[in-house]
């Protein structure tokens, strides 16, 4: 167990338990889902459903439903693939990079953040496969035998190597992802009451079980994969700023790209990160593991990126008059002053002054300050591909052919479209699948929970663990400790046990049992299923006289305690886990 | 052959990893244990061998090296060799630098995949396989211990049950397998 100085901020709030951090991550998925969640997917499954309709259109018609002319040849379409592939930098960088620099708050935000990575890179292949206008021949950008005299694709063209470094991020960061998810699909498979969720995620847990040696290999597994992934995550958008930097075109043709790029993507894969977390934190009830100090650390990233975002900007223009060639000074000078001026001033304010502002604390730790942000960052990053792009070819070499973009309601429909897409996949991710690496997050508890950082106060009314091993977290500096501190609490209750006398305990149980009504071993329930209960105590139960959920419902505060002196070993806990709720419950199902 | 298992169940990860000290200290074999989450130093203990995968992973990593250059150096310099501007590629080291990204792209692709599926296979962890962990509890917050009679030749069920009670389990269960 690793040790964390006390004057770092814990990373988990409240007082948790392993078992609080499975109830709070697994509630949202086990429990209806709430009507604001039917609400937004409504919303943007017909948004998503729009835009697939003018994707077809679009098929069918031909890209000349564009906006695009012989002068301006990309336009919405790759400002949007870029701005798609830059949002999905972030959560492979959380992932990965952090993994391997070993930093703890990662754990809260890595799942959902690489899920919103799959899904905008699914948005961001879209563009290029209906770039490509005939999309069922897609499969020709892969080197295939033919019939052409067996010609192959290009090798030597960055738009090939593209599309190898896009599949590759985006099936290795699935691959990541889901290798992260088995663990935590075992847990809600674990939990599961109904037939049709436990069916379903016993398929996608694998048969997890969580052994020892499982375990090892996993560790292993991420770790290397995340080693793997971190050059992936700088080589992919590299690649994208290939695209450009290789062509001749003034604008385009800079060295200084690739880094800038890659400082982009993470700077607007971060706000994306934002955006969505610091929504899905409230409306999930997760304020306990995602709180200030994650959003803090994030903005501090969107900090450091977006200055290096600025300083390329800066150094773009500053090498275009430099360098003392006509073309490229003028098109800086064009894209500042000429008819694309509030693109550029859109850009400039939202990516260079916007981060600048986290250097005030106040308002790094303000969330809706962070929220703003988060959305500014995001329009002026959409503004600065738009900007790359078009005003560097709308000006051509000939002023003859000079031109202005407008975009049709086909490129919008596209782009919006794709936002709603991507909001369908997230709040259905957000429905179903653990949000929390669970098993990630309880490895910190111990160390970055403010239950074991601080010592609890002993007078905590809600505190939910008593038979929790209080040594450990009162003093967390005592290695050995630990060991023998629960052996001696556990010892008096096994005693207890045996000093209740037979006579006594015969006596106990027939007051119970006519409390609680008679039951048989033939109308037997599976007691098991109550939360709180295994198969020992269920045995225990039945010793008792205890069979069925109807008996168990019946319970109150003076059963229990009655309860607690038979059974011995686990005082308070059947009241606290409500075992009469729960079995009520278990009756109306089984009855329905 | 007829073997009795115990599980022993804990509620506390560095509890079972003293207890696990304990009992080894003393000469029990502990087969498994089961816990909802990685319990760090654990394996030393209870003599599980570090994996080898991340090796399967550099030699898969080999492959995806070696397929793509082979490929690409057939595709572009042996089967068709393209004339770029009157450059023409005879030779596959004066094109290497154009061939860098996609040969790093897939080393990285057949690596991770390889791996990955390695993991899955010597895990038998797979789609539709059947859970093996003992109690359901076990992927939420409760740590499970097993022991083998048949590991454990040298002490009685009662002996080792015994042991266990000292070392601060919360249930004990015994299965015949």
């Amino acid at each position: 167990m690793h040790k964390e100085a006390a004057i770092r901020e814990p990373l988990i709030l409240g007082h948790k338990t392993y078992h609080d951090i499975t109830e709070d991550v697994c509630r949202p998925i086990e429990d209806k889902a709430p009507r604001t969640w039917y609400i937004l997917f409504a919303i943007a499954l017909i948004i998503g459903l729009y835009g697939v309709g003018c994707i077809l259109y679009l098929l069918g018609t031909g890209v000349g439903v564009w906006g695009l002319n012989k002068t301006i040849g990309w336009a919405w379409d790759i400002t949007n693939f870029v701005w798609w592939v830059g949002i999905g930098h972030a959560g492979t960088l959380i992932s990965a990079v952090l993994l391997l620099f070993r930093q703890k708050w990662r754990m809260a935000i890595n799942r959902s953040a690489e899920a919103m990575t799959i899904f905008a890179v699914f948005m961001a292949g879209l563009f290029p496969l209906i770039h490509m206008g005939r999309l069922w021949l897609g499969y020709w950008v892969l080197p295939l035998p033919n019939q052409f005299g067996s010609l192959w694709v290009n090798f030597n063209s960055p738009l090939l190597w593209d599309v190898f470094a896009i599949s590759t991020y985006l099936s290795v960061s699935l691959v990541f992802w889901y290798i992260g998810l088995i663990p935590d699909f075992a847990t809600i498979r674990d939990r599961a009451k109904k037939p049709i969720p436990k069916k379903m995620y016993s398929m996608l847990s694998f048969g997890w079980s969580g052994r020892a040696k499982h375990w090892n290999r996993f560790e292993l597994v991420s770790l290397v994969l995340a080693g793997l992934a971190t050059p992936l995550v700088f080589s992919v958008h590299s690649i994208v700023s290939f695209d450009f930097a290789t062509s001749v075109i003034p604008g385009w043709h800079t060295t200084i790209f690739p880094p800038y790029f890659v400082a982009g993507a993470v700077f607007s894969g971060f706000a994306m990160v934002q955006t969505l977390l610091l929504v899905m934190r409230k409306a999930m009830g997760l304020e306990a593991y995602i709180h200030t100090k994650h959003v803090e650390y994030m903005n501090i990233v969107i900090m450091v990126t977006g200055s290096i975002v600025g300083t390329a900007y800066i150094t773009e223009l500053f090498i275009s008059w430099y360098s003392g060639v006509e073309y490229e000074g003028y098109a800086f000078f064009n894209r500042a002053t000429g008819p694309y001026w509030w693109a550029y001033a859109s850009m400039m304010t939202c990516n260079v002054i916007s981060p600048q502002l986290m250097w005030f604390k106040k308002l790094r730790r303000s969330l809706l300050f962070t929220f703003i942000i988060s959305i500014v960052v995001n329009i002026g990053m959409w503004f600065e591909r738009y900007v790359i792009i078009v005003t560097s070819l709308h000006r051509d070499y000939l002023p003859s052919s000079w031109s202005m973009h407008f975009p049709s309601h086909i490129d919008i429909g596209v782009y919006v479209g794709t936002i709603g897409l991507f909001f369908v996949f997230f709040l259905l991710f957000a429905r179903f699948f653990p949000v929390l690496a669970l098993n990630e997050v309880k490895t910190i508890l111990k160390s970055s929970g403010e239950s074991y950082k601080n010592a609890p106060d002993p007078h905590h009314d809600d505190d939910p663990t008593p038979e929790t091993p209080k040594v450990e977290a009162v003093a967390p500096v005592v290695e050995e400790a630990p060991a023998e501190a629960p052996t001696k609490v556990e010892a008096p209750k096994v005693d207890k046990k045996v000093k209740l006398s037979a006579e006594e305990a015969k006596a106990k149980a027939g007051a119970l049992i006519s409390k609680l009504g008679e039951g048989s071993a033939e109308t037997k329930d599976d007691l098991k299923v109550i939360s709180g209960v295994g198969p020992v105590l269920e045995g225990k139960l039945n010793d008792i006289g205890i069979f069925t959920y109807a008996q168990v419902s019946k319970m109150t505060k003076e059963e229990y305690d009655l309860l607690d002196e038979l059974t011995g070993s686990f005082p308070g806990r059947a009241e606290r886990d409500d075992w009469a709720g729960q079995a009520k419950e278990l009756m109306n199902k089984s009855n329905s | 052959m007829a073997d009795k298992v115990i599980y022993a169940m804990y509620d506390d990860d560095d509890v079972l990893k003293n207890g696990a000290k304990k009992l080894v200290s003393k000469g029990v074999k502990i087969n498994e244990v089961f816990s909802p989450f990685p319990i760090h130093g654990i394996d030393p203990i209870i003599g599980v061998k570090n994996t080898r995968l991340g090796i399967m992973a550099f030699l898969y990593g080999l492959i995806g090296l070696t397929l793509a250059t082979v490929g690409m150096n057939y595709f572009m310099i042996q089967d068709w060799p393209m004339n770029i501007g009157g450059k023409p590629s005879f030779t596959y080291m004066d094109n290497m630098l154009s061939f860098i990204p996609i040969t790093f792209e897939f080393t990285v692709l057949c690596a991770a995949h390889g791996m990955a599926v390695t993991y899955l296979i010597v895990n038998k962890t797979l789609p539709g396989m059947p859970a093996q962990n003992p109690d359901p509890r076990t992927t939420d917050d409760k740590f499970v211990m097993e022991l083998r009679l048949s590991e454990n030749t040298s002490f009685s069920a009662s002996d080792l049950e015994g042991m266990l009670k000292d070392t601060g389990v919360i249930e004990l269960d015994q299965k015949e397998i």
